[in-house]
Formats: C-alpha cells, structure tokens, sequence
C-alpha cells in the first residue's frame, strides 16, 4: 500500500507540472495564432488603404481639415469638391497642366481602350490559338519547352517592352509598312506600338489561364467526339471551348484589366497626347500615363492638378477591379461542372 | 460510286483541310509569339553590344552616353529588393499559415480570399498612390514642413529616421512589399495545400500542438514552393517601375542609397548602411526608363545595355526558383 502511495506522489506532480506547461504552450499557441491573423489582416488594410487614399484625394477630403503650411492654413480639397463630376464625364478636353484647365476624363478613358483594344486584337487571338495548340495538339515533350518561354515573356518588365515599341516596333513594323507602303501618318510616340507589346505582355496570361480550363474538360467528352467521326479541329472548337467558355472568357476580361492598367510600356511608346481619336498611330494619353507624368514633373501637393492623378488613379481602379469580379462572376456562374 | 458518296467523301475532304489550316494557324501562334521573345532578345542585344561594359557597371549616371553608368541603379535594387524581401517573407507566409491552417470558413476567411484575388489584379500604379499618402506623407499625420528625426543611437552608429518617411528608398519598399504581397500570400498558400493531410495527423497523434506541427511538419515540406513563389514575386518587383516613380524615385542620380558604393565601405564606414534606407535613390528599370526617353541617339544603346544587366539578373532569379522546384519534386516522395 505504502508503496503505491508513494509512486503516485511523482505522477501527481507530472500531472501538475504537465497542466502548467501547458498553460505555457497555450498561451504560446494563442499568441503565435493572433500573430499570423495580424498578417492575414494586412491584405484587408491594403485594400481599405487604397480604397481611402483613392476616395479622400478625389472625392471628399477626409485629412485633418487643414494642414499649416508656413503658418499659413491651407485647405486641401479633395478633387470632386473643386470640379463637378458632371464637367468629369462630359467634359471632352484634358488639361489640367494647361493654364486653362479642362477636366474631362473622357480623352484618357479614349487613349486606355485604343491602347487595350489593340493590345486585346493581338493578344486574344494569339493567346487562346496557343492555348488550343498547347492542351490539344502539342506533345508533352514540346508543351515543357513551350510552357517555360511564355513564363519568360511573362517575367520580362514593361519597361523593356516600352523600350522594343520604341526602338523596334515604330521604326522597323509599323513605320515601313503603314508609313512607307500605305501612306498613314505614323508619329514617332503611337498607340499602335504600344497596343502590339501590350498585346504580346497578355499572351502569357491568356494562354496560360485558358490552358488550365481547356485541360480541365473530362476526356470523355472528347473521345465521344472522336468516336463520332470528329477531327480535332471539331473537337477544339465545337466540343473543347464551347465547355470552357467560361474560364476562356474570364481569363480574357482578367487580361484586358491588365492591360488597361499597363503603366510603362504605354507611357514611352504611347506618348502624352491627351485627345479623343481613334487613329492608332497618334500619340494618346492614357489614364495610367498621365498619372506618371504627373508624378515625374515639380507638382505641387495639394494643387488640383496634384489631385486630379487621383481621381484618374479612381477610375482606373473602378474599371480595373468591375472587370475582375466580372470576371470572378462568370467563371463561377457559367461553369461546367464535371464529375 | 453514287453521287451521295462523291458529295460525302469531297466533304470529308474539306473538313480535313479544315482541320489542318486550324493546327497550322495554332502552331503559328504559338510561334509567333516565341518569335517575338527571340526578337526582342536579339534586338537589344545587338543594340547593348560594344556598351556593356565594366565602365558600364561600376559608374554613375551621366549626362553623356559614353560614360553613363547603372551603378546607382544597382544598389538602389539590392537595397529595394533587399527591403521587400525581409518585410513581405514574414508578412506573407503568415497570412498564408493562418489562412490554410488556422482558419475556418467563416465570413471573415472568405472576405481575405476575395480581397487576394482582387488585390493581386490591381493596377501597379494604384499602389504607388497608395505609398506616397501613406509612406511618403504618412496620411498628412505629420506634415513634412515640421517633420520629425527620430535619432536611434547603436553601437556603431546612429539610426535617423525621418517622418514621414519622405521620398526614400524604405517607402519604395513597404510599397512593393504591398504590390508582391498578394502573390506570396497566394503562392504559399498553395504550397502548404499541397502538404498531405496525413503527415499534420501524424503529428498531432504523437500529441503535437498547432504551431508544433505547422513549425516542424508543414513548414519544412512546403519551403521549396514557398520559395519558389518568393523568388518568383521578388523578380517581378525587381522589374517594377511605375509605383517607385510615384513614390518619387529620382530618375537620374549620381550617387549610390548612403554612398555605399562597393561592399568594402559597409565595412570600413558602417553608418553608411544605417543611413541607406533613408536615402533618396534610384532603381535599374527607372534609370532605363531615364534612358529610353533621352533625345540623344546612343542612349538607346546605354538603355539597352542596362535592359541586358536586368534581363540577366531576372533569369538568375527564375533559375533559382526552377532549380527549387526541381530539386523538390525529386526529394519528397509522398
């Protein structure tokens, strides 16, 4: 019996020794478990910082009401409080650097879809053909040296992009064909030039998304066709997309967001000429370029046109991210879903 | 043959044409646009050769082409990419933890996951905006006419931190930080998935806690994609213009962050490497944007030398992340 009493002693004060290192751990446990929630945390502060940063510089000014400059006060108004948001859209002149100041909208948004809809003639074309080639046609041996080449174009910064529209595309593509052969006035700062490389930037992004639907579609379906006496043509275009469709058509409206954002390649080879045309081979201005040439001359912060790149930078994010969650909706609502 | 079998086997005829005239045209795409990747590099080869040179890479920016140098552009980069990386690593990889392995599907789970795939389509530029009002100016909390240095004394030499921040090379970097963090988030998330069930089992049935398990089973068997992700996000950083133009990186600068200019003065002046996140600076991309807008004709020829510098530093990137991958996949065996 004594012995029994005295063994249990030492397993009393494990057992005691074990709760508290518990609690320890707990404790641990617990604040390892907020640290990591305070990461997951920051993509929410970055969205709601940009969303107010956005927001207090081009709709209603929400800073201290007024910052001393010199012992001077000085009221720093939020952009849609000094221009109507009626002169905004309707409005068909840009220039805030002028001394006579315009605010239409209407030139840049005019400038962005030129530049994105050229880009969106080449890329879409170019980029759901290789995606066909690359889950229909191509054998495994050929997609591992295709796959990793479209990653390198993919990787290749928009600066050098802008830099080949310049250097190469202008003189050497489009001045000796339009210029020379068919008479166009090419200028040296085009939309055209930058539409093709901004066009050639989203190919990886389709053909790479749209490859993932396409080779997601069961194989049955396709060895039905096949048995049906289809080619593989029928079967690319009458079986394989049409049950795609809607991965296809997301990852178009993902890569044309992209492109209108497109910042660098479209400010060098774009030029900075804000007017309302569509002649792909004037200079244009796009909502992305003015905000970078705004942000390389002396502005002074606080003034209109200091604030104007915000309400443009505004814009382009309510284009931006409609055309994402567009996109996120048709992926989910027009999907095909297979066992 | 009757009639209906001519008509019948002309028609077969023609769909097989069909069908052929559609493989040629994919086959086409998809080369053009390798043709076009072998164009680009071609073309700026044979634009960088004869510049590329040690002149090239040890000198300063200048005024004439001869003697332009990406010397400032470098370091600004290293330091830039240095920044990012020791700020998004932590941030990132945390938020991917407790997204896959902490987290329920509650409302809350599902706002972050929306707000990822969102943040990771915004605009570039848009962040810039971000960082000059909450980096730069720090919201107007402090105004820049009456701005602050908090002056940390360390043993080797005095930390002096402005605020705000101001245009320098330590917002540039919480700014990209922000841009790749989406990317990381995403890219790490997917490695821990890919983590099977089973070995997080194993270790809890040996009594294991969460952060045992997630710190001595999960993590050490998704680093190589984590890492991959990382290396992947950083490259992308590394070519990113737009965002530090806002923040007010200079384009053209004749001095290296702190005058660190070789690894030799960070160790005979220490205080050099204490004052180089708080200096102005210049990134490689920026300083070839400089470049590709100048009137004189042979800064093409500096630009493209400089495109070649990046464009070899990317791939060394891209390498190493391959390499990771591969080595992985041929280690784990589960």
């Amino acid at each position: 019996m004594s012995s029994a009493s005295t063994s249990s002693m030492p397993l009393a004060s494990t057992g005691a020794s074990l709760c508290r290192t518990l609690s320890v751990q707990r404790l641990k446990e617990g604040l390892i478990r907020t640290g990591l929630f305070a990461c997951a945390g920051v993509s929410i502060l970055t969205t709601f910082g940009i969303v107010a940063v956005l927001f207090s510089n081009a709709v209603y000014d929400l800073s201290p009401a007024s910052t001393s400059v010199n012992g001077q006060v000085q009221h720093n108004a939020a952009f849609f409080q000094q221009v109507s948001i009626r002169e905004f859209v309707t409005e068909t002149r840009w220039t805030p650097q002028f001394s006579e100041k315009h605010f239409g909208i209407l030139p840049l948004v005019c400038g962005t879809l030129l530049v994105s809809g050229i880009a969106a003639l080449i890329g879409i074309p170019i980029g759901l053909c290789s995606a066909i080639y690359l889950s229909e046609y191509s054998s495994p041996r050929i997609r591992a040296i295709i796959k990793p080449v479209l990653e390198v174009l993919a990787g290749i910064p928009t600066v050098v992009y802008g830099y080949f529209a310049l250097v190469f595309v202008t003189p050497y593509v489009l001045r000796p064909f339009f210029h020379d052969l068919l008479g166009f006035d090419v200028s040296l700062f085009n939309a055209a030039s930058a539409g093709i490389v901004v066009g050639v930037m989203i190919i990886p992004m389709i053909s790479s998304l749209s490859e993932d639907v396409l080779r997601s579609v069961p194989r049955s379906l396709r060895e039905a066709a096949y048995a049906l006496g289809s080619t593989r043509f029928d079967v690319s275009t009458r079986v394989v997309v049409p049950a795609a469709l809607s991965g296809i058509i997301a990852s178009f409206l993902l890569a044309i967001a992209r492109a209108m954002g497109e910042t660098m390649a479209v400010t060098i080879a774009a030029g900075q000429m804000a007017n309302v045309t569509a002649n792909p081979f004037h200079s244009v201005a796009t909502m992305t370029s003015y905000i970078v040439n705004v942000s390389l001359g002396d502005t002074e912060i606080g003034s209109i046109e200091e604030k104007s790149i915000y309400a443009v930078g505004l814009t382009l994010f309510l284009i931006t991210l409609s055309m994402n969650i567009v996109s996120q909706f048709v992926l989910r609502r027009f999907r095909e879903v297979y066992q | 043959m009757s009639d209906l079998e001519v008509e019948y086997a002309g028609l077969l005829r023609q769909r097989h044409r069909i069908a052929r005239c559609f493989e040629w045209c994919c086959l086409i795409a998809t080369s053009s646009a390798l043709l076009f990747l072998a164009v680009l590099l071609a073309g700026v080869i044979w634009q960088a050769w004869g510049w590329l040179d040690l002149q090239f890479l040890t000198g300063f920016d200048s005024r004439r082409p001869s003697s332009a140098g990406l010397l400032a552009g470098i370091w600004g980069t290293f330091w830039l990419i240095l920044f990012t990386t020791i700020f998004t690593v932590p941030v990132g990889v945390g938020a991917a933890i407790y997204l896959e392995e902490y987290s329920r599907e509650d409302w809350f789970t599902r706002l972050i996951k929306l707000n990822l795939a969102n943040l990771a389509g915004v605009p570039s530029i848009v962040y810039g905006m971000l960082g000059v009002t909450a980096f730069v100016r720090m919201f107007g909390m402090i105004s820049a006419a009456d701005g602050v240095t908090m002056v940390i004394s360390l043993g080797f030499g005095t930390l002096e931190i402005p605020l705000p921040l101001g245009r320098c090379l330590l917002a540039g970097s919480f700014t990209l930080s922000l841009l790749i963090l989406p990317v990381v988030i995403i890219a790490s998330q997917e490695a821990l998935r890919a983590v099977p069930p089973s070995i997080r089992h194993a270790s809890y049935a040996l009594g294991a806690t969460d952060w045992q398990t997630i710190r001595h089973q999960v993590l050490p068997a998704a680093v190589p994609g984590i890492a991959t992700g990382i290396i992947l996000a950083l490259s992308r950083a590394m070519g990113e213009t737009a965002p530090l133009i806002m923040i007010g990186a200079l384009t053209y600068l004749a001095f290296a962050p702190g005058s660190l200019n070789s690894p030799m003065d960070a160790i005979e002046d220490p205080q050099r490497v204490l004052d180089a996140p708080f200096d102005m600076f210049t990134s490689m991309p920026i300083q070839i944007f400089n470049w590709v807008g100048q009137p004189k004709a042979d800064f093409q020829h500096v630009a493209a030398a400089g495109i070649l510098v990046l464009l070899i530093l990317l791939v060394a990137f891209n390498a190493t992340a391959i390499v990771i991958r591969n080595r992985a996949q041929k280690r784990i065996s589960w």
